[in-house]
């Protein structure tokens, strides 16, 4: 299972930041969600993976970690305020700058320009 | 329990609460009542601030148990000296900034009070948690708002510098998030206390993942702080904002730094084990190179917000090689640099808008233009604040850069240290000089339309620079309340130490 659910994550993780190296915002918005998916996974594996066990202490030898739980919808909670407001600011980038480059111009592209002329 | 037990908390929960009320129509339909509120929650916080600086330098640390619940269970405030200082300097930065923006800067967007508020109520927070992940809670609450208050009023240049500057940090959010995952993962807690108390009695297998964790919040606190590789945000982003927004973000620079010196200068210093001090060997150059970097960028600003965005980047490079020293008397000389810096940069960044305001089209670039109607005013502001930067006597620039060349002991960092930190003072005189002549002097005619400056404006900027001068007149209580903050700093709180304070 551990090996399953790492691979995932690094995939996630892979596909994330390989969308993020990309210089328009839409990859960028995508990429960062892919990546804070990715470690909202990872936080919550932080404490150990444990199956059919409580993430409370009711006395029993049995339970998983509630802490990693806690910090993961902290997490997802602060994440998702912030893919909005990303989300925005591309739109607002977008209208703005008239394209939606991250440098708010887009790279002269030779190879394009040879093959119009 | 009386009040006087909660205190270490109010710096966090004024700005909130006074936040939440600015946003009620009553008080958002009306910019004066914004105004005399926040001005008067401001100079509540310089209070509150400073009689919590005078309690803990009497008792000691103050710890502040939130419900009660003990660390390692609930989370935990920790107000030492070296947090209560920070906390002083972003509540008089925060007075000043609130001061000068009510000048008519706020007009040019909604929401300009509550947003300062809930920044100061970040910046706070994260000076004061004794709990790593509150300390990414307090980094997002100031970072959002930072977001909103880069673009505040809009325009092609914000926009742009903000999409920079907001995804660059929402990646380093992420980051940061799984360097506290790592560290949880093997450490199994977030506590700084109780995180300190296990790093050496970790597994070998463990070891490599740690310092991984470690490593990689090294890199997220670089990208706050804007040591080297990481700098690139910081010029455009400083330098597109508007004044007051600029000035209150020479503080953020500073969590970053402060959170380097609470994480890899204690949690991971000496008293780590086998992971003693896995940061410096990657901080020394770092620091160097950013001084270094930061003087050329120095020289080659073509404005004047951007040269003092310049001169931060390498103010963070002279703090960061104080921490990279790591002995009790450089920390003492990294803090009060660390004090100095910020003032006179922000002081900078509001003097900058005020010129931009009075120069009409040629803003504050390094051109001909029509003289300004209140030259001789600034002109003697902007010659005071040069003199602080540059580091030359009589004012704290020159007994903070001092301080921290007496404090390099060994000769082979001294080999590195004196040229750097002089050739960077000499680099600013020139910029600075340069600046000056061609903004004051350089101008053909007279310009009778421009916008005066508000007496406020003047008055924020005054309580800036009026720091300066007071840092050496009251030298040497100053240095030996840094010195106080660097011992506690530098001898760390155990858990044990920690819930005993707390009780």
């Amino acid at each position: 299972m551990e090996l399953v659910y790492a691979v995932c994550v690094g995939f996630m993780s892979a596909c994330g930041i390989f969308l993020m190296l990309r210089g328009h915002t839409f990859t960028l918005v995508i990429g960062l969600t892919l990546l804070s998916y990715a470690v909202n996974l990872f936080l919550f594996a932080s404490g150990g993976l444990t199956i059919g066990a409580p993430a409370v202490l009711n006395g029993s030898e049995n339970y998983a970690d509630p802490l990693p739980q806690a910090l993961v919808l902290t997490a997802i909670v602060i994440g998702f305020a912030m893919t909005a407001f990303a989300v925005i600011l591309a739109m607002r980038g977008r209208s703005d700058l008239g394209n939606d480059h991250v440098d708010g111009t887009e790279p002269f592209d030779r190879l394009a320009a040879e093959e119009k002329s | 329990m009386s009040l006087f037990d909660h205190l270490v908390i109010f710096p966090v929960l004024i700005p909130f609460f006074v936040a939440v009320a600015l946003l009620f129509p009553s008080l958002n339909n009306s910019l004066a009542k914004q105004r005399i509120l926040t001005i008067a929650a401001n100079i509540l916080m310089v209070v509150v601030a400073f009689v919590l600086l005078l309690k803990v330098k009497d008792q000691g640390i103050q710890v502040y148990a939130l419900g009660d619940w003990s660390a390692p269970f609930g989370i935990v405030l920790m107000a030492d000296a070296f947090s209560v200082l920070m906390v002083c300097l972003s509540a008089i930065l925060g007075l000043a900034v609130t001061m000068y923006a009510s000048a008519g800067e706020d007009k040019n967007g909604a929401f300009f009070h509550p947003l300062i508020m809930f920044q100061l109520m970040g910046i706070n927070g994260a000076f004061l948690t004794g709990d790593a992940f509150n300390l990414f809670v307090f980094f997002e609450i100031l970072l959002i708002a930072s977001y909103s208050l880069m673009m505040h009023g809009g325009g092609k240049q914000r926009i742009q510098a903000s999409i920079h500057y907001v995804f660059l940090n929402l990646i380093g959010s992420s980051l940061f998030l799984f360097a506290l995952g790592t560290l949880y993962g093997t450490l199994g807690t977030l506590n700084f206390a109780d995180m300190a108390d296990r790093i050496p009695l970790l597994s070998r297998n463990e070891l490599l993942i740690t310092k991984s964790g470690a490593l990689l919040l090294l890199a997220v606190f670089g990208l706050k702080a804007a040591m080297l590789p990481l700098h690139f945000w910081l010029p455009k982003a400083y330098a597109s904002t508007s004044a007051p927004v600029a000035a209150l973000f020479a503080i953020m620079t500073k969590v970053g730094i402060y959170s380097i010196w609470r994480v890899h200068g204690v949690m991971f210093g000496d008293q780590a084990g086998e992971l003693a001090n896995i940061a410096l060997p990657w901080l020394w150059p770092i620091a160097l190179l950013t001084i270094a970097i930061g003087a050329i960028s120095v020289l080659a600003s073509q404005s004047l917000r951007v040269l003092c965005s310049n001169l931060v980047i390498v103010s963070v490079g002279t703090v960061l090689v104080t921490i990279s020293l790591n002995t009790v008397q450089a920390s003492t000389a990294g803090i009060y640099y660390l004090l100095h810096s910020t003032v006179a940069c922000a002081a900078m960044f509001l003097l900058a808008g005020l010129i931009q305001q009075q120069r009409g089209k040629a803003e504050d670039r390094f051109v001909t233009a029509r003289s300004m109607p209140q030259a001789g005013i600034l002109g003697f502001i902007f010659a005071l604040l040069a003199i602080g930067l540059i580091g030359m006597p009589p004012l704290s620039g020159f007994v903070g850069k001092a301080l921290i060349l007496q404090s390099v002991t060994k000769a082979s960092q001294a080999i590195w240290i004196w040229p750097l930190i002089l050739g960077a003072g000499l680099i600013a005189l020139i910029a600075l000089s340069r600046a000056g002549t061609s903004l004051f002097w350089r101008t053909t005619g007279e310009n009778t339309s421009a916008l005066k400056g508000h007496p406020i404006q003047y008055l924020a900027i005054g309580l800036l620079v009026a720091i300066l001068p007071l840092m050496v007149i009251f030298g040497g209580a100053v240095s030996n309340y840094a010195q106080l903050a660097a011992e506690q700093l530098n001898a760390g709180l155990s858990l044990q130490q920690l819930n005993e304070v707390a009780k």
